[in-house]
């Protein structure tokens, strides 16, 4: 083949050569140019395998769903989108590597991914450093405020405390369970709650907290603890921030104890649509949730965007869940701010974010904060017998969110914002910037 | 359907009429005003609005009742209808609702002629203690023949007498005794949920009666307690009993043992799916039938790996170790995409569901079934060990493999059909833990420590001590939770473990003889 080549070029006339490289090196420079242009790389950093691939291999399909659809209205800046998907295999240094492997391999524009709190935590400085975007879609225990991080989940005051207010006026419930998992969101909710429930005058013999490790599946005792706390007269709940996987079991042992919602209502601020697919959810009707998004709301946008998501899956029982609204939110507020700024440069578009406007599916319009976080309206809902949520009460209007808890002695004073102070922890008190918890 | 109650007929219509409102406090009072119009319909509406069988027409403002047969009839008027409108949506309830209506049906079913609805009736009448039903209780006390029914209507009184303002002293002093001797948690609820501004006698007599129910339940909790430790006990050694034999008799470090367990729980699955789809009737017996299939399919799976991977790494258990561990991996990923990494909902069968009052503790009926199963496991194993051929052989291998061999024992054979059997055992449990835990990918991860824990504290190669081992955990397990937390017991029983280890180097019951030093 070689000997041929050496062979042709030996025989060819020098201007046919002549015409034949410049060819050539033509073809190169358009072949180039064409792929420098063809795409804006989103990265997607979601745990496809592992303890929580069960929850975040949904999002990573609501991220290609949502370019999918991008793409077919022409892309962004005239370029198409291109999804670049690592998995992180639920393995938390893992999830360093990779986001370090996106952005300076793959040179990502920005990133879409992380569930848990210390999958974000571990991400953080890969992405202070290399200075790119992430949008962090779960609902989080709130304590912290990052210039390279949008957090399109809940912080506690959109999903906790609105929750505790309505079991206190609503149900008049008097007595608090404050039950979870033993890791950072639970304990930070559950600190946050407490300093709340105590400040409306609840005392300490009525809140009962208790912890148990992750994939609890044994709950005979903590059951019979809750039923035992409740029945001392006064109207009991459980505010629940039990963590995905230790909950079917939790609720089945509820079911078989025979604790209704209409004795003992549990509120739980981790289970969603996607968890109740795994259960039988006739014992539960009653037992609450709190999110800032529920499939069986009924909008135009929701039902469009169910419509459209179980097409793109092929599967027609295909659920929505809160934490994909936030991808959706996120990914819109993203495209514009790109629009707006006409580039990808992460510090334009970081500039630009604050202030930008997106449709949520609940039919209201987020914005995103100079804290980095968004307004949500937030929702209470009752589990059916279908596995759906019926939604029994709602926040008159949207809820800002907080990046630093009121009801922390060490964040009260603090706030976040990047856009007149340039600062994730200021001191409203001492006016300076670097508070506790930094 | 006949009925004349013109006098009524008016507020009765509007009462209905505020279901089709869809707001809850205009459902709130509709419940009340139906409930207390004694019209003959009040009872077939709210069992209706119990069950979402009540439907309301938001433009006409019509409400109807869905019979049990799908017969529809008219709420306010009891005319039949013969279908109901395209856009009548059930009556939405929340749980204030659902009080409401459950006290209201407490009324109306007090002179049902079924004795478990009567009690049943009386019991919500005891938590709700309205005293708009003490006429009802009165009446229905003075006609009861039933004895267990007449105890509750006695309770539901009780409690009824104990919050009404206008009771006499002697009558509160005989509620605080009829509820002293009813000695539960409701009993206790009921007393401390009293108003304090009683006649110093009641108040006395509350005091000592709650202290009575306290000693009382305080003694329930330690058997309470014994109870859950031996259903836990029960699951470790439904867990690890496979794992006692492949790593206790054939001494293989199988880390996959939790994906046999798994691919138990799925078959679980898949024999649900089939049923539901093909045969609903046969649904309470689809564990009978995923019983032997996941023996069937994790056994099989068992002699795969067997043949395919351990049997090359016989003596070496760190190879092992890691061969099987990457193996459970790829057991996990397998089934995540073929079945997606979500949870997938294997129902309970009815016999399975629910619970029973034993004294003062509750039995879940599930806990129960797999306490009993796992017993009936262990004792199927050890009499196959001893009584059968292939047993025997086991035993034999086990014991010295070269001088069974030149007695004519396919050693390799018996190698992994022992293995098989052990993997086919874990598919067992797996049928199982996929009703008390989530069937998803990671369900084998969860249990593998716990076994290799009990097997290893009971003594490895002996089923007695996995027994006992597992008993022992579970019950240590149990009565340590209460006190330390569920986070602070599992250490503290780790740490016990290590430091028994320490002091007794082969578990429980340690193998003697020869065998030992091999």
């Amino acid at each position: 083949m070689l000997t041929r080549l050496t062979h042709d070029i030996a025989t060819m006339s020098r201007r046919r050569w002549l015409a034949a490289t410049a060819g050539l090196v033509l073809g190169l420079a358009t072949f180039s140019g064409a792929k420098a242009q063809e795409t804006i790389k989103v990265g997607v950093l979601h745990s496809l395998s592992g303890t929580m691939a069960i929850s975040e291999t949904t999002l990573k399909d609501t991220i290609l769903f949502l370019i999918d659809e991008q793409n077919k209205k022409g892309g962004v800046l005239g370029k198409k989108l291109e999804a670049v998907v690592v998995d992180p295999a639920s393995n938390w240094p893992l999830f360093a590597e990779k986001a370090r492997e996106l952005i300076t391999k793959d040179k990502v524009s920005v990133v879409f991914g992380c569930w848990t709190s210390v999958s974000r935590k571990s991400v953080l400085p890969v992405f202070k450093e290399l200075n790119s975007i992430l949008f962090y879609p779960v609902q989080y225990e709130g304590e912290e405020s990052e210039r390279n991080v949008f957090y399109t989940g809940a912080a506690p005051n959109q999903q906790a405390i609105p929750a505790v207010d309505y079991l206190m006026k609503d149900e008049k419930v008097k007595r608090w369970v404050l039950a979870g998992t033993d890791y950072v969101y639970p304990r930070t909710t559950n600190k946050i709650l407490e300093a709340y429930l105590k400040s409306k005058g609840v005392k300490q013999e009525d809140i009962m907290i208790n912890y148990t490790p992750f994939g609890h599946s044994d709950w005979q005792t903590i059951v019979a603890d809750i039923k035992k706390f409740g029945s001392a007269g006064k109207k009991t709940a459980v505010v629940s921030t039990i963590n995905g996987d230790a909950n079917v079991p939790f609720y089945k042992e509820l079911g078989n104890q025979g604790i209704k919602a209409t004795d003992i209502p549990v509120v739980a601020f981790s289970v969603g649509e996607e968890e109740l697919a795994g259960i039988d959810t006739k014992p539960l009707l009653g037992h609450l949730a709190a999110w800032n998004y529920f499939q069986s709301i009924k909008t135009p946008e929701n039902e469009k965007f169910i419509k459209a998501w179980q097409a793109y899956t092929k599967n027609p029982k295909r659920v929505t869940n809160d934490p994909m609204e936030a991808h959706v939110i996120g990914f819109e507020m993203w495209v514009k701010a790109v629009e707006k700024v006409k580039s990808t440069d992460p510090d334009k578009v970081i500039d630009a974010l604050p202030g930008i406007e997106a449709k949520n599916l609940t039919g209201g319009t987020s914005k995103m904060l100079p804290n980095h976080h968004i307004t949500k309206p937030v929702f209470i809902g009752e589990i059916k017998a279908n596995g759906q949520f019926d939604v029994v009460w709602k926040t008159p209007g949207l809820v800002a969110g907080d990046a630093w808890s009121k009801e922390l002695e060490g964040s009260k004073d603090l706030i976040g914002d990047w856009v007149g102070k340039k600062c994730g922890n200021y001191n409203t008190k001492t006016n300076k910037c670097g508070g506790q918890g930094s | 359907m006949t009925f004349t109650a013109p006098a009524l007929a008016g507020s009765f219509e509007d009462a209905v009429a505020k279901f089709a409102n869809d707001d809850f406090s205009d459902t709130d009072e509709a419940i009340s005003a139906v409930a207390a119009s004694g019209n003959p319909l009040a009872f077939p509406i709210i069992s209706a609005l119990k069950e979402e069988r009540l439907s309301a027409d938001p433009d006409t403002k019509k409400v109807f009742v869905t019979g049990t047969y799908g017969k529809v009839i008219d709420a306010a008027t009891g005319a039949a209808v013969d279908k109901l409108p395209e856009n009548a949506a059930p009556v939405r309830l929340n749980n204030r609702l659902r009080r409401a209506v459950d006290a209201a049906l407490g009324s109306l079913t007090l002179l049902s002629t079924d004795p478990a609805k009567r009690i049943a009736a009386a019991q919500s009448v005891f938590k709700s203690h309205e005293e708009s039903a003490l006429a009802v209780i009165d009446d229905a006390l003075a006609k009861e023949t039933n004895k267990a029914v007449k105890a509750a209507f006695a309770e539901a009184r009780a409690a009824i007498l104990l919050y009404k303002s206008d009771a006499t002293e002697v009558e509160k002093l005989e509620a605080v005794a009829i509820v002293k001797a009813k000695g539960d948690q409701e009993a206790m609820a009921l007393l401390t949920g009293l108003p304090s501004d009683q006649p110093p006698n009641v108040a006395r007599a509350v005091t000592s009666a709650m202290a009575s129910i306290q000693s009382n339940l305080a003694m329930w909790s330690m058997v309470q307690n014994a109870w859950y430790g031996l259903s836990l006990g029960s699951v470790l050694l439904l867990a690890a009993i496979g794992l006692a034999i492949t790593f206790g008799v054939m001494g293989v470090i199988n880390m996959a043992h939790g994906e046999m367990v798994m691919l138990g729980a799925y078959t679980t699955f898949v024999v649900q799916e089939v049923i539901r789809t093909r045969y609903p009737g046969l649904f309470d017996y689809s564990l009978l039938i995923a019983v032997p299939l996941a023996f069937l399919v994790a056994g099989a799976v068992g002699v795969l790996i067997e043949r395919g991977i351990i049997r090359f790494l016989y003596g070496r258990p760190l190879e092992t170790l890691l061969a099987t561990w990457g193996l459970s991996l790829v057991l996990q990923q397998a089934v995540r995409t073929a079945f997606g990494p979500t949870n997938r909902e294997v129902g309970n069968p009815s016999w399975m569901s629910g619970a029973f009052e034993l004294g003062q503790i509750t039995i879940t009926y599930n806990r129960l079934w797999i306490l009993c199963f796992t017993l009936a496991i262990f004792v199927i194993l050890l009499a196959m060990l001893r009584y059968t051929a292939l047993g025997l052989e086991m035993r034999a291998v086990t014991q010295n493999r070269r001088m069974a061999a030149s007695m004519g024992i396919a050693t390799s054979r018996v190698d992994a059909l022992t293995f098989g059997l052990g993997s086919g055992i874990a598919g067992i449990a797996g049928v199982a833990l996929s009703q008390i835990d989530n069937v998803s990918p990671n369900l084998g991860q969860s249990y593998i420590i716990d076994s290799f824990m009990v097997v290893v504290f009971g003594g490895v190669g002996n089923l007695w001590g996995t027994l006992v081992g597992a008993f022992t955990l579970g019950i240590a397990n149990k009565f340590l939770e209460p006190v330390a937390g569920a986070v602070l017991g599992k250490i503290a029983i780790l740490v016990l473990i290590i430091l028994f280890i320490q002091k007794r180097p082969r578990g429980l019951f340690a193998l003697k003889g020869r065998a030992v030093e091999a």
